[in-house]
């Protein structure tokens, strides 16, 4: 469904994005991990549209769309979220998912029915005449959800939503997302709550430092020492290793 | 929605009977004169209210919609009514043409606003110098009153003719106000980056904003002509309309439909009161208008409109809490 093919971004003398490549296909919920700078909220900006790559391909369904405008992204289906959340704050939440729903709704009413249908789903449907800016930080991130949602999209890119909830947020909103994928939208998402990704994921891409480091399930790309070493720093995987044998 | 329509509606019944409840000139040509600072800051207020894109430079529009209708009456003898429709073609053409220009190069903020009134600027001084225009001696309508020549002996009639068009521009404003265009403009106002991902193409959403804008304000100007006879560059590109624009809309209620006719009745009304208050110390009602802006900005930045609204829920239970102590969102590193 998705795929970016060695895609390149650099800021002056600051490749943030080296050569990376990923494949999403189609249903799946595919996680995108890495340490603190690593360049993922880069790629996630180069396949939404918000950054031109130096170099490199985004392909959707077999069609080039590395030029293309972020508007169009979203109406050929893409749908992102913003990992520093981005409210309309003057707007309530209602007119928030509205502003989503409005991509393939012409009229007030539907936009607003489906507004509200996109609300309950994701849990805000009490909250629906609230202003945006009363919400909560897990509020706000179900905000994101469904304004994202609202424009019925195929694939949907979250960046971090789960970041900064607490533990038993964090489990009202898992299922939140199982939800969607079983409505047929592809996920590709970037987390570092690791339960998340474990319970989500069924593939897992490591992106440290710019390049593409490791892929697979989430169990083995866990104890791929390259990943290791990229989040605990050099011969951490080996001191590991011999603590592991060490208790034995 | 409904509720909106009614407003409107309420606010035009009582201003078309003014003319019935009051003879005096004076007074009707006050009103006539402020239904016209409306109608040029109702286009304000959809572009600067409504899409947040403050434009400093709304003479451009407004002169162009007077220059346009008299040149067209003046040099070729074009029927009033065809040189209003050219006036609001050309205002909206305007619009459009600085609009292209200023936000395909993404200017935002201060620097639109600047960039507004440089080409407010640049057209007064072309509308000065050019033989075309009427030079510093601006262009002078021949009397001749009549239905068809835009042109009324009564002053009532006058007050019902801005009025139309007030009222068709209200309509308008609320029109949007409810709609999928609407809903885009006051995203683009709040996030831009936002509303990219969800689909709203900012380029196209402000161009149509400034077009519709340009089209409203040039009306206004034109009006002006037709009621005062008599344009020159200063009156017509002069930086006094740019401002009368979005004081009215901003002490109003910016944003807001009814927002630019509250602004302007308030500050103009004042600026009257003052004005017979004081006698004749000149320039006290500019003093008053600056010192009501500072007000409106300091303390009331919904304007009057927004004032009455805070004010009506004071006291009863806020439909929610207020999480205003919310942790601000974690902002890590962009990974």
């Amino acid at each position: 469904m998705l795929e970016v093919e060695t895609v390149t971004k650099r800021f002056g003398g600051l490749v943030a994005v080296d050569a990376a490549s990923l494949e999403v296909r189609k249903g799946q919920i595919v996680g995108l991990i890495g340490p603190n700078g690593a360049g993922k909220t880069t790629l996630f900006a180069v396949i939404a549209g918000f950054l031109k790559p130096t170099s490199g391909r985004v392909v959707l369904e077999g069609e080039d769309i590395t030029g293309e405008a972020p508007h169009i992204r979203a109406r050929l289906g893409i749908a992102r979220t913003f990992q520093i959340v981005q409210p309309f704050a003057g707007l309530n939440v209602r007119e928030n998912i509205a502003v989503g729903a409005y991509l393939r709704h012409r009229s007030a009413a539907d936009a607003h029915a489906k507004a509200d249908a996109v609300a309950h789903r994701v849990g805000l449907g009490e909250d629906l005449a609230k202003p945006a800016s009363s919400l909560t930080v897990a509020g706000r991130k179900r905000l994101e959800l469904a304004r994202a949602l609202a424009t019925e999209p195929k694939l949907l890119l979250l960046d971090e939503v789960l970041a900064g909830l607490n533990p038993s947020e964090v489990r009202d909103i898992v299922p939140v997302i199982q939800a969607i994928r079983e409505d047929g939208v592809t996920i590709l998402m970037i987390e570092h709550v690791m339960q998340a990704v474990m319970n989500l994921c069924e593939q897992v891409y490591v992106l440290s430092q710019g390049r593409m480091i490791s892929e697979g399930a989430p169990e083995k790309v866990c104890t791929d020492p390259q990943v290791v070493e990229a989040y605990l720093g050099k011969g951490a995987a080996e001191r590991l290793a011999r603590m592991e044998t060490g208790h034995a | 929605m409904t509720r909106g329509y009614l407003s409107i509606i309420v606010v035009l019944a009582i201003l078309a009977a003014l003319p019935f409840l009051v003879a005096s000139n004076v007074v009707l040509n006050f009103v006539v004169f402020v239904l016209i600072i409306t109608l040029t800051a109702q286009g304000w207020n959809l572009l600067g209210g409504v899409g947040g894109q403050n434009s400093f430079g709304h003479a451009a529009f407004f002169g162009t919609g007077a220059y346009v209708s008299a040149m067209l009456q003046v040099h070729y003898g074009v029927n009033a009514w065809v040189a209003l429709a050219a006036a609001i073609a050309g205002g909206a053409v305007v619009g459009w043409i600085i609009g292209f220009l200023s936000f395909r190069a993404g200017l935002k903020g201060s620097y639109f606003a600047l960039v507004t009134l440089a080409f407010a600027e640049v057209l007064r001084i072309l509308a000065n110098a050019m033989e075309f225009t009427g030079g510093a001696a601006g262009l002078l309508l021949k009397l001749d009153t009549g239905f068809w020549n835009l042109q009324f002996s009564s002053r009532a009639a006058f007050v019902w003719l801005a009025l139309f068009f007030v009222a068709l521009a209200l309509f308008i404003s609320q029109w949007i106000a409810n709609s999928r265009f609407g809903a885009h403009l006051v995203a683009v106002r709040e996030n831009e980056e936002a509303a990219k991902a969800l689909g709203v193409d900012v380029l196209a959403v402000k161009l149509r904003a400034i077009t519709i804008s340009g089209a409203i304000t040039a009306t206004a100007g034109c009006l002006y002509l037709q009621y005062f006879l008599y344009i020159d560059a200063n009156i017509a590109y002069g930086v006094w309309i740019s401002i009368e624009a979005l004081l009215a809309a901003m002490v109003g209620g910016r944003g807001l439909v009814l927002g630019p006719i509250i602004g302007a009745f308030s500050l103009h009304g004042l600026g009257e009161v003052t004005k017979l208050a004081a006698g004749r110390v000149p320039g006290i009602d500019l003093a008053v208008y600056g010192a009501v802006l500072i007000l409106v900005v300091g303390f009331a930045p919904g304007g009057i409109l927004g004032l009455i609204n805070k004010l009506r829920f004071r006291g009863r239970p806020r439909p929610e809490p207020e999480k205003a102590a919310t942790p601000a969102p974690k902002t890590e590193e962009a990974a």
